[in-house]
């Protein structure tokens, strides 16, 4: 059994990232994999890239990390709604500034997806989905014949994503997977505090996921949010659990789950 | 003149013309020229409908979309959204001045019983009856309204879509309007979708003027973005022409997945057309069934140039860039390739 943590959409979130990599260390897994989104969001973007050298977190680009690298005007979330462009412009420009131009030069480095081999299984990591790094897919809208018609095309048994915000799990008939992983940068419109990682265990004859959730210190990253003069929006979605913003991009039955 | 060609990539979208053109009112604006009595297109049975979605679903369908004219006029269409969703998330594009009570029972019972989301879309022009119901006729601003409540009632959300036809300093207090008037008519937690105004139908006649303003817009953008690294990401500056419609030039470097024609198909009782924005056109009727529809079209319609400036209008998807190329070369402390190596313990 080989076993994996996986995760995805920090966000500058650099206090859950430091719980949950405390959390996977005493779990004992084979590799550490981040697939993409670094900044954005959250405050001191340049604080998690040590915490993810340090325990040596293989990382891909996600389409925050391409716009940041490539010096983009956006961070290609793709928003149609004034009120969710605003914020996005807000919160792009603020990581925009404060990234570092070391950080930047790296995550230009970083490739857009991995594949692994794993007892006899092709898995493919990567961010939104495996042919478009902005592709949401969403447990709603992601209908098992378009999974497995993704699959095909990217020859793999198995695909990890992130990208939503939202974590989800699929076996499909033909016994293949797909997994969101989630994000560690902000709650997943639960009303809950908690982010979430992924433990992917990979045997022989089956393949498990599990998903972790991460207790973090929220009221510290609402401290460090107002001190930097973040949108008291984004400071009400990491302490009540309920997305406030990007909210036109839920399909309608992540978005009936929520407050807003 | 010469003009793209663009091959179809993957069915990710099927829509069906269910109602053809037939609509129980007459917008103004009304993209392929819907009212009361017109038949340009009729009805599709559900059979056609069941051995579309087969096929569709054969090669990895993404979505499901009815239109018309007016979907609930379809004395079948509930049936036939209990065998879309069975099979991938389906939207209907509605007006809403048909979902009556007992609409309202079937569908939340429908979203309630399937994993996948069913959008429905309500139409509408102004946030006020007097602006709503000069475009789409007296009385429909109401009967919409009621829809929504009647169906936020039941737990279903339903998007209520605007062409915007106000300028970018108007966007948002527009945006208020509507969440205002929404609210007072009892749907609590709004969602309203703006979609560009383009020049078709009933519109065409207005066409070259749009176009070229869309142009100067578009040559502003390609300016502000000329110092960016990844030219692909970009519409090229260059590549604006004099002329209204589309040449190879311009689609180079241009994300394709942007066109409904890469991507999508419409079903209508006389046939395949290429996207639902061409259906007054001939030319762009594909062939009889999915099956056998030529799987390429020649871009040569203003129409076509409008989605090239303003993006698809219908998708519930937002403009994506181009997806990853296989991890080539590994970053420092990034295994490309796994290697089980104890990271801890
Ligand atoms: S409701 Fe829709 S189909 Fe009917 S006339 Fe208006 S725009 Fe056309
Ligand atoms: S109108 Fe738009 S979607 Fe239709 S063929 Fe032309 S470019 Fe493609
Ligand atoms: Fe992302």
């Amino acid at each position: 059994m080989t076993r994996l943590a996986l995760f995805g959409g920090i966000y500058s979130n650099y206090h859950a990232l430091e719980v949950a990599l405390a959390d996977i260390e005493r779990r004992r897994v084979q590799a550490v994999y981040c697939l993409g989104d670094l900044g954005a969001f959250g405050p001191y973007p340049d604080r998690v890239y040590p915490l993810l050298r340090a325990a040596r977190v293989g990382c891909l680009q996600g389409n925050y990390d391409n716009s940041l690298a490539g010096g983009l005007t956006d961070c290609q979330c793709g928003y149609t709604d004034p009120r969710d462009n605003h914020f996005a412009r807000l919160s792009y420009a603020y990581t925009f500034t404060h990234t570092s131009e070391e950080n930047k030069a790296w995550l230009r480095t970083l490739p857009q997806n991995f594949r692994l081999e794993i007892e006899g299984r092709r898995l493919l990591l990567c961010h939104g989905s495996p042919r478009k790094i902005n592709e949401f897919l969403w447990e709603s809208t992601s209908p098992d014949q378009f999974l497995a018609y993704l699959l095909d095309e990217a020859d793999a048994d198995v695909a990890c994503v992130t990208h939503t915000g939202i974590k989800w799990h699929r076996k499909l008939p033909d016994g293949r997977h797909f997994v969101n992983v989630g994000v560690l940068g902000r709650p997943e419109n639960d009303g809950t505090t908690a982010v979430w990682y992924t433990l992917l265990s990979v045997g022989h004859e089956d393949l498990n996921v599990e998903f972790v959730p991460v207790e973090y210190d929220f009221q510290a990253l609402a401290r460090d949010m107002a001190r930097e003069r973040l949108p008291e929006e984004f400071i009400e979605t990491i302490s009540t659990g309920w997305w406030t913003t990007c909210l036109e991009v839920l399909p309608h039955k992540e978005r009936a789950r929520g407050r807003f | 003149m010469k003009h793209p060609i663009i091959a179809l990539k993957h069915i990710d979208n099927l829509w069906f013309q269910v109602t053809g053109t037939l609509c129980n009112i007459a917008c103004a604006h009304c993209f392929n020229g819907s009212g009361p009595g017109v038949k340009t297109f009729g009805f599709l049975t559900i059979d056609r409908v069941r051995d579309e979605l087969e096929t569709a679903i054969s090669v990895g369908l993404k979505a499901i979309f009815f239109t018309g004219g007016e979907p609930f006029l379809h004395p079948q269409l509930l049936e036939m959204l209990r065998l879309s969703l069975d099979a991938a998330p389906t939207t209907v594009l509605t007006n809403g001045t048909l979902i009556t009570d007992r609409t309202a029972d079937e569908l939340a019972k429908m979203e309630r019983g399937t994993r996948y989301s069913l959008e429905i879309r309500v139409s509408l022009d102004g946030y006020t009856e007097e602006r709503n119901d000069a475009i789409r006729g007296r009385g429909v601003f109401c009967r919409a309204l009621d829809a929504t409540r009647r169906l936020s009632q039941r737990g279903i959300l339903p998007l209520v879509t605007v062409v915007r036809t106000w300028s970018e300093e108007e966007e948002l207090t527009t945006l208020a309007g509507f969440v205002r008037t929404l609210r007072q008519a009892g749907y609590s937690k709004p969602r309203i979708k703006i979609l560009p105004s383009l020049p078709l139908g009933r519109e065409l006649t207005r066409a070259q003027a749009r176009v070229a303003s869309a142009h100067s817009a578009v040559a502003s953008l390609a300016r502000e973005q000329e110092n960016q690294q990844d030219a692909s990401l970009a519409r090229p500056a260059d590549a604006i022409p004099d002329e209204s419609l589309l040449t190879e030039e311009m689609l180079v470097g241009f994300d394709l997945d942007l066109l409904m024609c890469s991507n999508s198909r419409l079903v209508t009782d006389r046939g395949v057309w290429v996207c639902p924005l061409l259906v007054e056109m001939p030319d762009a009727r594909l062939g009889d069934r999915l099956r056998t529809a030529v799987p390429h079209y020649e871009l040569r319609h203003v129409a076509c140039t409008s989605c090239y400036h303003y993006g698809t209008i219908c998708g519930n998807v937002s403009a994506q860039i181009e997806g990853p190329a296989d991890a080539t070369t590994a970053p420092d402390f990034s295994p490309a390739r796994f290697k089980p190596s104890v990271l801890s313990g």
